[in-house]
């Protein structure tokens, strides 16, 4: 379905059949998902498969987070400060930082590096895979190419990225402690106990818990891209780039939606808690 | 069934019709020139248990009825209806894009056709379930086009990759396994852990072949087998689809433009029609019949196709690319 091949459509017909589009586009990811949860469950891929992939999908990606999470705790702390200083709340630093950090910036920059680095590489090699025929090949020799290449990715985003996610907020961390109290001057006391009395092990599990997911959606979309990956180089690279960007609307879509889902279970469990601010 | 010791020669086809002897054995032979039945010369250094023509019989062991197949707006295959033989070696030719890789396909159930019916050893396969028919493609083999080798694995790793999927079996006799299949080949064990990348193209399709062969099956499917080598490999590969036959009682079908291959290895030919050249009630099998029929076929678009004659072509191309 293509709204090149009709030129001449109106407006009203291109928007309904973009619409259709994408009522189609989601409903197929949805059931590739569907697919790759049920052969999950009926078949876990062998340790040959599985180790290879995690090993890509997080060790490899383990500096690329590191870098990326000190940076942005040091930015964090450098653009914070000088806010929070007019109102002299600049000793609260600690809590901002590490509160943004493990609820959204850990998460998010975490599932940002991964859909790049992984997501677009898993689009990338799946597709090539496609237009090289070596996924009917895998059929041919009776795999299945959903259990055989998709699942372990899966579970590689899946199980890896909360560990990445807690390493991209230590780092966050560490980063905007060492700007504020090196070079801001903000007291280390005061920076640790305001950080320790207002960020809960509820707000790093918030960040783990959305992580798993923003995992889940990369992978997903990824795999799904590769799969029906067009013909050729130019097939190959739309699909890598597609990938990229739809993980990134998804990962900030379910950002928003579990955030504020998290939010609303952690008031039902503690009807009387007040936020931070 | 018996297979040994039957070879036969021109003149006693299946279902009485003219036919060749293919037998593990080359033959000095031309399209061109059709002195084809003339000469035998054995080339291969296997011990030959010849299995030849005379094991085909009327089973058809796979049919394709009525079949189409569409992709978005364009139709690729109208209500094609086609059976294969067992035991015969089947070429179907015809121009680019005419849908011969797609008809393979559709034969192993890698695609669905749009509307018909694929039927595998009297059995319509439309609605099986896919991991039954997963287990029911084990018994066909496949050559890609382009070998379809798995880029991050070493050549042992492909070739032993059907093993290690679907039998229960030691390292040991996994290993013994590929070193037979890539001596049937006539690859080196040495390129065992060379990368599909560090192959040339020949080598390619020579492992491609080993790694079809690998789960011993009734069927051997070959997609351009000598598409993109030089007429030496070329000529190696018909030497081994040939060889491959002579050495187990199998069913080979050839997707093929190469008349050299059709005219080497094929027993039966079928040519399609792109549908852009036929009209809406012809068929798009517009020929189907022996080899020999085939070089003696009086129908201009098989004559030409045969003959690499371009006939009104050029014209009607450019006519096409300014339209």
């Amino acid at each position: 379905m293509s709204v090149a091949t009709f030129p001449n459509s109106g407006p009203v017909e291109v928007v309904g059949r973009l619409t259709l589009q994408l009522v189609e586009s989601t409903g197929d990811l949805a059931l590739f998902g569907l697919r790759t949860v049920r052969s999950l469950l009926g078949r876990m891929p062998r340790r040959s498969v599985l180790f290879p992939s995690m090993y890509q999908i997080g060790v490899r990606s383990l500096s690329v987070v590191m870098i990326t999470g000190t940076f942005i705790g040091m930015v964090l702390a450098a653009q914070s400060y000088n806010q929070f200083r007019l109102m002299h709340l600049e000793s609260r630093l600690g809590a901002v930082i590490t509160m943004t950090l493990v609820t959204e910036l850990g998460p998010v920059l975490a599932a940002t590096m991964l859909a790049g680095r992984v997501g677009s590489a898993i689009a990338a090699e799946l597709g090539t895979m496609r237009v090289t025929e070596q996924i009917d090949a895998l059929r041919a020799l009776g795999a299945d190419p959903v259990n055989y290449l998709v699942v372990p990715r899966f579970l590689g985003c899946f199980l890896l990225i909360p560990l990445l996610t807690a390493i991209a907020d230590g780092m966050g961390i560490l980063g905007g402690w060492v700007l504020s109290t090196r070079l801001l001057g903000i007291n280390n006391y005061h920076y640790w106990n305001y950080a320790i009395a207002y960020v809960t092990a509820y707000d790093v599990m918030h960040g783990l818990v959305k992580s798993v997911f923003f995992g889940a959606a990369i992978a997903v979309i990824s795999c799904h891209r590769g799969f029906h990956c067009g013909a050729g180089a130019e097939g190959v690279g739309r699909a890598a780039t597609s990938a990229f960007v739809a993980s990134f609307v998804v990962i900030l879509m379910l950002d928003l939606i579990l955030g504020v889902l998290i939010n609303n279970v952690y008031y039902v469990i503690w009807p009387g808690a007040i936020s931070l601010v | 069934m018996q297979f040994q010791n039957r070879i036969r020669l021109a003149g006693a086809g299946p279902q009485g019709s003219p036919g060749t002897a293919k037998t593990g054995v080359s033959r000095c032979s031309n399209p061109g020139h059709p002195s084809r039945f003339l000469g035998f010369e054995t080339t291969s250094r296997l011990p030959l248990r010849l299995y030849a023509n005379s094991e085909m019989d009327s089973e058809s062991i796979i049919e394709l009825r009525r079949v189409s197949r569409r992709f978005d707006t364009q139709l690729v295959l109208r209500d094609v209806n086609l059976q294969v033989r067992r035991g015969e070696t089947l070429a179907i030719i015809g121009e680019s894009g005419c849908g011969k890789s797609v008809t393979l396909k559709l034969m192993t159930a890698l695609l669905t056709p749009t509307a018909g019916d694929v039927v595998w050893f009297g059995r319509p396969i439309v609605h099986v379930p896919e991991r039954e028919l997963a287990k029911l493609r084990l018994r066909f083999g496949y050559l890609f086009q382009g070998a379809a080798l798995f880029d991050s694995m070493s050549v042992y790793e492909n070739v032993a990759f059907g093993l290690r999927e679907n039998r229960k079996l030691s390292e040991n006799a996994i290993r013994d396994n590929v070193q037979q299949r890539l001596q049937e080949i006539g690859l080196d064990e040495s390129i065992c852990d060379r990368k599909p990348a560090e192959l040339s193209g020949g080598m390619r399709k020579r492992v491609g072949l080993a790694r079809a062969l690998a789960l011993e099956p009734e069927i051997v499917l070959y997609d351009e087998p000598t598409t993109g080598l030089d007429p030496v490999m070329s000529d190696v590969i018909n030497e081994l689809i040939l060889r491959v036959r002579s050495l187990r009682p199998v069913t080979s079908i050839v997707v093929t433009h190469d008349m050299r291959t059709v005219d080497r290895v094929s027993d039966r030919v079928v040519m399609l029609s792109p549908l852009s050249r036929l009209e809406p009630d012809d068929s798009q099998i517009i020929f189907d019949g022996t080899t020999e029929e085939l070089f003696a076929a009086a129908d201009p678009r098989v004559n030409c196709f045969v003959r690499g004659d371009t006939a009104d072509r050029s014209v009607e191309t450019t006519i096409t690319q300014s339209a």
